[in-house]
């Protein structure tokens, strides 16, 4: 058994894996991680199943050392600088750490969660079949809340399987892709139209539960903001009575009152997530037929993940293969360092 | 020929959950079709369908859509809405122990004032309804009830206090409820009840279900303490009436 220790983490980083689901009905959120995708592609780096616990780590920045053996990691998700040791650790490859070697991140550069997959997994108690950390319900494993300097993940020591790099499609880009409702008829045209028309930013007072929206035009109710609570899914965006809306997140409440003008797609949720604070962003409605169709593309993209494995380039430098494993945004530099 | 009933409305909650909506009101009826609706499902499970969400006027079904798609779901959720006949709804009775007043209600006296009455007859009013379970939402085990006496129904506080303790009886316009973990609350606060509706390392993790008929009876202080403590080492404190 190794250890991966926590050597210094920044807020909101801990152990997430796809959630835990089944038990909305009695207001147990499903937590898990915020950007699915980049969680299947760090754990695919290092053979494990794609929704297998990682270590979501915030926008700041995290290191870790590996104990008693070698642990084998990859990094994917928002771009930051990434080391071990004295030398560059190319994200989206897959990194062998030896005994008392120190993967030391920088801040997120572009992105905001990078996905820490280790070879092997975390190991944990599952609490309704997951590791998932939910601090207000108290589950999560190994520790119920977020990861802090001084912890240990246990896992297994690293095989002696190959290093992986990922070959990936460029990412999707443009508006965050809406379906409206399902209490859009709470509004009139007007207000739908400051919704979709306006360019918004994501508040800095954003979390885990929820997305806060500004700098937009004010979307107003056509009969007040307080409606009898109905349930709630990830990407739900209610209005509450200041007209700026919120996007409800993986730690949501699972049920809320504010009337609930659209629903962001579930392929876009991830990449919404991404969206540092004070970024403009904006949304388009589309039909299900589409929404439902990106559903399906992104179901193919996560099942032929394993197909897109190779092995690593021998130059670090190499830009092209760098670009193209990218999914975050901008190039990642093999010059770039911790910051 | 069995008769119809008035079709729910099918509105999208994106592209991976459909929202059934039987009322846009809190209304007694429409919770009872959306309870109805749930154990159908439950009873005859639709491929595709991941999990059902109750709630006091709707019922939320999460579905893959890369195993069914929305209008295919939408029709077969109408037809199942439609159908004739109330589905047994299990319910199971619980006699559920609260304390009320002094630091473990600290709004009953402002309450009972408002309401022009002694703080022993809000007492008695709030403990001698017959509730039922509309709906467990926002955070664990938060059990929303319905079948408030008309004469205690209050808007709720102007601005939310951010913390209140976990056991938290309180009423908020015509709903009363359950908190089961400290949080946030913006309803007023009558009493706490030493019971768990939710613990991790107790079976069942859940005490209650959607459905489930409570009826409240008072305790004192010294008795809230004991069973506090018992509940705390994963005792059930409350009663299940055999039916």
């Amino acid at each position: 058994m190794s250890r991966l220790l926590v050597t210094t983490v920044g807020p909101a980083t801990s152990v997430q894996d796809a959630g835990r689901y089944g038990a909305q009905r009695y207001g147990l959120t499903p937590s898990g991680a915020m950007d699915r995708l980049s969680l299947a592609i760090a754990n695919c780096l290092v053979g494990n199943p794609l929704f297998a616990a990682a270590i979501e780590i915030g926008p700041l920045g995290a290191s870790f050392t590996a104990r008693d053996g070698a642990v084998r990691v990859a990094l994917a998700g928002a771009a930051r600088g990434s080391r071990i040791g004295d030398h560059d650790a190319t994200p989206y490859q897959s990194h062998l750490l030896a005994e008392g070697e120190s993967l030391t991140l920088g801040a997120a550069r572009d992105g905001v969660f990078s996905y820490l997959a280790i070879e092997g997994g975390v190991q944990g108690e599952q609490m309704f079949g997951s590791l998932a950390v939910n601090a207000r319900a108290g589950l999560g494993s190994p520790y119920p809340r977020p990861l802090q300097g001084g912890d240990a993940i246990e896992t297994l020591a690293a095989s002696t399987a190959p290093e992986h790099a990922i070959l990936l499609p460029a990412p999707v880009q443009g508006p965050i892709r809406v379906i409206l409702g399902p209490q859009d008829d709470e509004f009139d045209r007007d207000a739908i139209a400051a919704f979709l028309d306006s360019e918004w930013k994501i508040s800095g007072t954003s979390d885990r539960m929820g997305y806060r929206l500004e700098g937009g035009l004010e979307v107003r109710h056509l009969h007040g903001h307080n409606i009898v609570s109905d349930g709630t899914v990830n990407g739900s965006i209610q209005v509450p009575g200041n007209g700026q809306p919120i996007v409800l997140m993986p730690d949501r409440g699972t049920s809320g009152g504010y009337p609930k003008i659209a629903t962001v797609i579930s392929a876009d949720i991830g990449r919404f997530a991404q969206i540092p604070a004070g970024r403009g962003l904006r949304f388009r409605a589309v039909g299900m037929s589409e929404a439902q169709a990106a559903a399906r593309d992104m179901a193919k993209l996560l099942e032929g993940l394993p197909s897109r494995l190779r092995r690593p380039t021998d130059s670090s430098f190499d830009v092209d293969a760098l670009q193209s494993a990218n999914v975050a945004g901008s190039a990642i530099s093999a010059f770039d360092v911790p910051t | 020929m069995a008769a119809t009933l008035s079709p729910p409305r099918i509105l999208p909650s994106g592209d991976a959950a459909i929202t059934v909506e039987f009322s846009r009101k809190i209304d007694d009826e429409a919770n009872r079709r959306v309870l109805t609706l749930d154990r159908v499902l439950a009873d005859r499970p639709i491929a595709g369908i991941t999990e059902t969400v109750p709630t006091y006027r709707s019922l939320l079904v999460h579905y893959d859509p890369a195993v069914i798609d929305f209008d295919t779901l939408a029709g077969k959720l109408l037809a199942c809405a439609q159908r004739e006949g109330r589905a047994d709804l299990r319910a199971r009775r619980w006699r559920i122990p609260v304390t009320y007043g002094g630091e473990h209600g600290i709004d009953l006296e402002d309450v009972a004032r408002t309401l022009g009455m002694t703080p022993d007859r809000l007492i008695a009013l709030h403990t001698g309804s017959a509730y039922r379970v509309a709906m467990i939402g926002f955070t664990p085990g938060w059990s929303y009830l319905s079948g408030l006496d008309p004469a205690i129904v209050m808007p709720r506080r102007q601005s939310p206090r951010l913390s209140t303790l976990a056991g938290t009886i309180s009423v908020g316009g015509v709903q009363t409820g359950i908190q089961c973990l400290s949080g946030p609350s913006g309803w007023h606060l009558l009493g706490r009840t030493p019971v768990r509706t939710y613990q991790f390392r107790r079976d069942p993790v859940f005490l209650l279900e959607p459905g489930d008929a409570v009826t409240l009876y008072p305790i004192d202080a010294r008795e809230f303490a004991e069973r506090d403590e018992a509940a705390e080492h994963g005792e059930i404190v409350a009663e299940l009436v055999p039916s």
